[in-house]
């Protein structure tokens, strides 16, 4: 049965993610994401790893993404974009960037773990659940953990300089988009 | 899984389905005829008894009307929108515990539909895919108001989701795990043999936090920014009709007895209760429910009795008040965790509990009088300015 699944969520991952980049519509485009990342999190539970499932599910389709569709709506990005390029041979280019970070992915994947251990690696009750990862997070990996939470605090600190206005105009009360992820996830 | 497993686990999803669906029936009921007792009228008493069947009619009548689709509007994001509301808030109900185990035969039947060890995970989960429903309902309409009501409902439902996450994470730092039956066990035994081990009363705080973010993460009153209908006129359904706005009146009244179900198992120690010596697996789910229906009933009465917020105080307390405390009480709970080994945990915890939900009451109750105070003081230049118009 799981292998069914798996065939299943791998076609609809697939189909998501080119209809995500298909789609004329902002907004299409966003809700063929979610259902990619709904795809994802269903592989992480074939694997075990239902920790990072929920994770997913609650940080990227219910957090990120929402607030993309909030600034989308908010915008009213409605029109479809231009079909002619901004830059030249963007297209070549991007076919090529894109090319060869897939390649880069396979190669560290299958040099560093194999694709059988590295699945194994991603189920396995060490990683998959909440205290593997919290170990994994607080000992081997807490230099990158930190970095990146730095990353997030300048990122947000940012935004807040940039978007500041003078004093006297009256903002609405929204929430700064950077403020909102919660803690960035790893 | 051999075959008589699959039956009982189709037969518990029957159950739960079944019972969420009469549960909404009912509420929707109950809470006409308790908002109608608190406002001295008498509400829906013509259909069945009490009225009680009411909510049967209205849903057939609703089923029977036709389902209009609106020109202009994005047709496969209007139609699938009720889809995505309701079927998360069903969802959610899967991890929670109605009751202890039983055996039949050789077999041991938990009263529960999944035990995931990230249980309580999936509820916030599922929790953070309800704001879709709402959002992409009022897009898709393509018309002014239910626009508005989106946009104010991701930001709302993002907000008081950050609090809502982190008056669980207090629970979840407390107990020590995040299976929710492990919450439930981890709330077993009493304080002097009559006070039980709640959450409610060592983790008051959250639990305060996590009703407020319930409230307002399902779209109720005085939190029902989305639909404020003095506002919005219906907000984000306001283009729906039939069967499809059904299933937006479903969503959210399932989100509530869902909210109360989790907090019941979170800070109310689940299906724990005393039991009597005879009929033992019947008590647990009955325990379970008469909580659940205190809390329903909480829900009902905060709509009946509290004006609707304004926006932008909405979103300040969301933000500036609500994820401020619970970040302090997060903290507070792990210092104190930390502490357990050294100290009695369950003494330490309870006595910090109490102090801290005193401390809150203490200044809820001064902010309140000041509030009053000002309101008064404010009033007589209020009449100046409007009589010299």
């Amino acid at each position: 049965m799981e292998k069914y699944l798996f065939w299943v969520m791998a076609v609809t991952a697939l189909l998501s993610g080119l209809g995500m980049v298909m789609a004329r519509n902002a907004v299409h485009s966003a809700l063929m994401l979610v259902v990619n990342f709904f795809a994802l999190a269903v592989f992480y539970v074939l694997l075990g790893a239902h920790f990072l499932a929920a994770v997913q599910i609650i940080v990227y389709a219910g957090a990120i993404m929402v607030l993309f569709l909030f600034v989308i709506m908010l915008m009213g990005v409605q029109r479809e974009e231009p079909a002619d390029e901004p830059i030249r041979f963007q297209r070549p280019l991007a076919l090529l960037a894109g090319g060869a970070l897939g390649g880069l992915l396979v190669f560290v994947i299958r040099t560093s773990f194999g694709l059988a251990r590295f699945a194994e690696q991603a189920g396995s009750s060490s990683a998959g659940n909440a205290q593997g990862i919290g170990r994994a997070l607080f000992t081997s990996y807490l230099f990158p953990f930190e970095v990146t939470s730095i990353l997030l605090i300048v990122a947000a600190i940012g935004v807040v300089v940039i978007g500041r206005r003078e004093p006297e105009s009256e903002e609405p009360a929204a929430p700064a988009p950077a403020s909102s992820e919660p803690g960035g996830g790893p | 899984m051999d075959a008589i497993g699959w039956i009982i686990l189709v037969a518990k999803v029957l159950i739960v389905f079944a019972f969420l669906m009469v549960a909404v029936i009912v509420t929707v009921w109950a809470e006409r005829r308790t908002v109608a007792f608190m406002q001295q009228r008498i509400g829906p008493n013509r259909v069945g008894p009490f009225g009680i069947l009411q909510t049967l009619a209205d849903g057939l009548k609703l089923f029977f009307k036709e389902d209009v689709v609106p020109a202009g509007v994005d047709r496969a994001v209007y139609l699938a929108a009720p889809l995505v509301a309701v079927i998360p808030a069903f969802m959610s109900f899967a991890i929670v515990p109605w009751g202890n185990t039983f055996r039949i035969g050789r077999r041991v039947v938990e009263m529960q539909l999944a035990d995931l060890n990230v249980g309580i995970l999936f509820f916030l989960a599922m929790g953070s895919l309800m704001v879709y429903g709402v959002v992409l309902a009022g897009w898709s309409s393509g018309s002014t108001y239910p626009l508005f009501g989106a946009v104010r409902s991701s930001a709302q439902m993002i907000s008081y989701e950050i609090a809502m996450g982190l008056s669980v994470v207090a629970v979840v730092l407390a107990a020590g795990t995040l299976s929710t039956r492990g919450i439930v066990d981890a709330q077993a035994g009493t304080w002097f043999g009559f006070v039980p081990h709640w959450f409610a009363i060592s983790q008051l705080p959250a639990f305060v936090v996590f009703l407020l973010a319930g409230i307002a993460e399902s779209n109720r009153p005085p939190f029902d920014l989305p639909e404020a209908e003095t506002e919005l006129v219906a907000g984000y359904h306001l283009e729906y009709s039939g069967v499809r706005f059904m299933m937006f009146f479903l969503a959210e009244y399932l989100h509530v007895i869902t909210t109360s179900a989790i907090a019941t198992t979170l800070f109310l120690g689940g299906w724990r209760g005393p039991i009597p010596p005879f009929a033992r697996p019947v008590w647990p789910p009955l325990w379970f429910l008469a909580k659940v229906v205190v809390l329903v009933f909480v829900f009902v009465w905060a709509r009946a009795t509290l004006p609707r917020v304004r926006y932008d105080r909405l979103m300040a307390f969301g933000w500036k008040v609500l994820i401020p405390a619970s970040l302090v009480w997060v903290m507070a709970t792990a210092t104190l965790v930390a502490l357990g080994p050294v100290v009695s945990r369950a003494t330490l915890v309870a006595g910090t509990g109490l102090a801290a939900g005193a401390l809150a009451l203490w200044w809820l109750a001064r902010v309140t009088l000041a509030r009053r105070a000002g309101i008064r003081a404010a009033r007589p230049g209020e009449e100046v300015a409007r009589g010299g118009r």
